[in-house]
């Protein structure tokens, strides 16, 4: 994944029926590429913070910040540099492990201290959290032995507490 | 006190100083249908949807007030897509109410059951699917609160029939309690000062400055603050498609329309300026022509109250996110404490002869027809005009009537011209005619329409005869989809495709007469003028005018889609003096 056209938006909404469809709806109607998305409640009862990682090959980052705040449900935007935020990501992988491989896949699980879900007689389940980049690392590695089936759920992230946000509109 | 959510939704339309609902019943819907009828509301019941929904534009145009529509679920609400996008695209405050299945069959295919909310979500400004009867009042009161300020639009409230029959404690939310049920919904209405000051300075510094009024001066019902902006510094107006009437045609600092079908002074005048002033106004496609060649020596300074209009289109060299009156004010205080601190005002006459020049040289053109020869519709419209009374509204649909009605009326009083400008929608005419003419009764109201467009809402003449409201209709009838068939001609070597509708049916004036209207028909000039006085003597029920028009007769001047405005195409007449434009 190439880090230069990729922006990160923390945006804090409010939690309503169809706040996620609004969002992406307006992603794809004004053409802009979401690279990841995440959900999830926020510390505040009522909101939800979305991540969103953003491909900013054919928009400026500006317009997007701009249409997001557009709508109603969106109360806050916090652009996240990569360089000054902190980001983790989590993934599930089966991966083909028979017989001799199979040490050497427990080895690299270590390395990256990634954990054991489940082992199977020709397949074992691991999960690995971390940085976007060690996940990327980490998948490069397995292709070899065979992934089986994978899941990540999108990165996840928040300011670094010694450089806040460049960009940090809030209202109200 | 308990009241069902039909009687609720009723009372806060009510609460919301609401006089007129334009609607039609359906199953869904059916329960609000009932306390309508102890209501002052007056109903105005259409014959399709998407004539309520033309209609609330219409009335909100005028009156600056939010356009009321209420209908049922399903084919109501599809057919209520096309005025709600309308509505946004052109920035028309109107609120729509829709009936929706229970809320315990909601997902399950029922009858007339279709995803509202989800269909509309791109088309309004906010909407909400209402799922309790005690929500119905803060949900009437949000929809009318996003509608009508910062950037005005169009919202819906969907609301399942089971939700209308259900009682609720009726409570009205106060202001407080609207605004803070809605935290991320704080538009932005004063201007930033450094940048009003900014742009103050920038103004007076300016040898070739032109005022660029668009739609939101007259949604902050800015006129005059604009007027006494110009006077004060000398500058120049251009009032796009969305703002004529905006600044009276008849003073001389008007330049009237840019934009593709704009008169060649306008276009140039912002083609060769070194500063336009961009006040309500969004850098739209048929305005700029191919953007890098748009006003390449001007700076920008935008005035809008929508953040996300700055930088869309052209980045501005002075932003100021606000409403368009409140920002025009400080800007006249700022640009006044600078001439009191001595700045003088750059030297803008040898730019105002340039004007005057292109004035004389290139004003708008058409060939009056020969004696025996076929109807002008400029001839038409220029005489509907002289005869117009005092504070006429002209409304159109769109295509070349719609061009022609802009360039050759003179508005010269806001709230006068209403139009379909961004979604381009045909059939808009007749229904925005009835709803501008509730809206001002007591006023002319002149439906300017095509016969292509007229065919397609042409059945809201009968709600109009029905609730005696008397518009009148003229049909500048050449029997073809007028603009396409000019593309076609100028675009595709005059190969005609699917453009030529019929001279013979319909049958018009029959078509008015059976719908309660009086119809006439004029064929030549010389029955224009007792036409015209004839529609103008009838007061008591709608008139259809079918002015049998030359086809042949193109719009000019024109930027060819995708050109730079300096390929501005002028009347035949004037081309060999183009180089006069440079």
């Amino acid at each position: 994944m190439s880090e230069i056209h990729h922006h990160i938006l923390s945006v804090l909404v409010q939690n309503r029926p169809g706040v996620l469809a609004r969002l992406s709806g307006l992603f794809a109607r004004r053409g802009y590429n979401i690279f990841s998305l995440a959900v999830a409640p926020a510390e505040q009862d009522g909101f939800s913070r979305i991540t969103i990682v953003v491909d900013l090959e054919v928009t400026s980052l500006e317009q997007i910040v701009k249409q997001l705040f557009k709508l109603v449900e969106v109360v806050k935007i916090s652009e996240l540099d990569p360089r000054s935020s902190v980001e983790r990501e989590l993934l599930l992988a089966t991966i083909r492990a028979t017989g001799d491989k199979r040490g050497q896949v427990v080895e690299l699980v270590n390395i990256f201290e990634g954990k054991i879900l489940a082992v199977g007689v020709e397949a074992i389940t691991v999960s690995l959290d971390g940085h976007p980049d060690k996940l990327d690392d980490f998948v490069e590695l397995l292709t070899e032995y065979g992934i089986v089936e994978m899941q990540r759920t999108g990165r996840v992230a928040l300011p670094k507490l010694e450089r806040l946000a460049k960009l940090d509109r809030k209202v109200g | 006190m308990k009241i069902t959510g039909a009687q609720a939704l009723i009372r806060s339309l009510e609460m919301e100083q609401v006089e007129t609902i334009f609607g039609l019943p359906g199953g869904c819907i059916l329960p609000a249908y009932d306390p309508l009828l102890d209501s002052p509301i007056r109903h105005i019941l259409v014959r399709h949807e998407q004539g309520a929904g033309h209609m609330a534009e219409g009335y909100a145009h005028v009156t600056g007030r939010p356009g009321v529509v209420l209908v049922t679920s399903g084919p109501a609400a599809t057919n209520m897509v096309t005025p709600l996008m309308d509505a946004y695209m052109d920035s028309i405050p109107m609120v729509c109410i829709t009936g929706q299945v229970p809320t315990t069959a909601i997902g399950t295919d029922a009858f007339q059951e279709c995803d509202t909310v989800g269909i509309t979500r791109s088309t309004t400004k906010h909407n909400e699917l209402v799922m309790t009867a005690q929500d119905l009042p803060m949900a009437v009161r949000q929809a009318f609160h996003i509608a009508t300020t910062g950037r005005p639009g169009p919202t819906l409230i969907d609301v399942p029939k089971d939700v209308l029959t259900n009682t609720m404690d009726w409570y009205w939310p106060s202001d407080e309690e609207v605004i803070d049920s809605l935290p991320g919904y704080r538009p932005t209405t004063k201007g930033h000062p450094r940048m009003i000051k900014e742009a103050a300075k920038l103004i007076l510094s300016s040898e070739r400055p032109v005022l660029y009024v668009g739609g939101g001066v007259l949604k902050a019902r800015a006129a005059e603050a604009l007027r006494e902006l110009a006077e004060l510094t000398g500058i120049h107006v251009v009032t796009t498609l969305m703002a004529r009437g905006a600044f009276p045609d008849d003073h001389p600092l008007c330049l009237g329309m840019p934009g593709m079908h704009g008169n060649a002074t306008a276009v140039t005048a912002m083609q060769r300026s070194d500063l336009l002033v961009a006040l309500g106004a969004r850098f739209d496609d048929r305005i700029t022509g191919k953007i890098p060649n748009f006003a390449p020596d001007a700076k920008v300074i935008h005035v809008d109250i929508d953040p996300a209009e700055q930088g869309k289109v052209r980045k501005p060299d002075v932003p100021i996110v606000g409403d368009c009156k409140l920002v025009i004010e400080e800007l006249i205080k700022a640009i006044k404490d600078l001439l009191q601190g001595g700045t003088v005002q750059a030297d803008i006459s040898a730019w105002k002869s340039r004007i005057s020049g292109w004035q004389e040289q290139f004003p708008l053109h058409y060939e009056p027809s020969e004696p025996g020869e076929a109807l002008k519709p400029q001839f038409c419209l220029e005489q509907l005009r002289d005869n117009a009374p005092e504070g006429t509204i002209l409304v159109s649909g769109v295509g070349q009537h719609q061009m022609w009605s802009s360039q050759y009326w003179k508005f010269n009083e806001p709230y006068t011209w209403v139009n379909s400008g961004g979604l381009g929608t045909m059939g808009f005419c007749v229904p925005a005619a009835i709803g501008a003419k509730v809206g001002c009764p007591d006023r002319t109201v002149w439906a300017v329409d095509g016969d292509g467009c007229f065919q397609m809402t042409a059945q809201e003449l009968v709600t109009a005869s029905v609730e005696r409201i008397p518009i009148k209709v003229a049909i500048l009838n050449n029997s073809y989809l007028g603009m396409v068939r000019q593309w076609q001609e100028m675009f595709y070597d005059e190969r005609y495709s699917e453009v030529y509708l019929s001279p013979e049916v319909p049958d018009f004036v029959k078509w008015a007469e059976a719908m309660g209207c009086v119809g006439i028909r004029v064929d030549s000039p010389e029955e224009v003028q007792p036409a015209i006085d004839k529609a103008n003597s009838v007061d008591d029920r709608p008139v259809v005018v079918d002015f049998r028009v030359d086809a042949r007769e193109k719009v000019f001047p024109m930027v060819p889609a995708g050109f730079s405005n300096d390929d501005l195409l002028l009347p035949g007449a004037q081309q060999a003096n183009r180089g006069a434009l440079k």
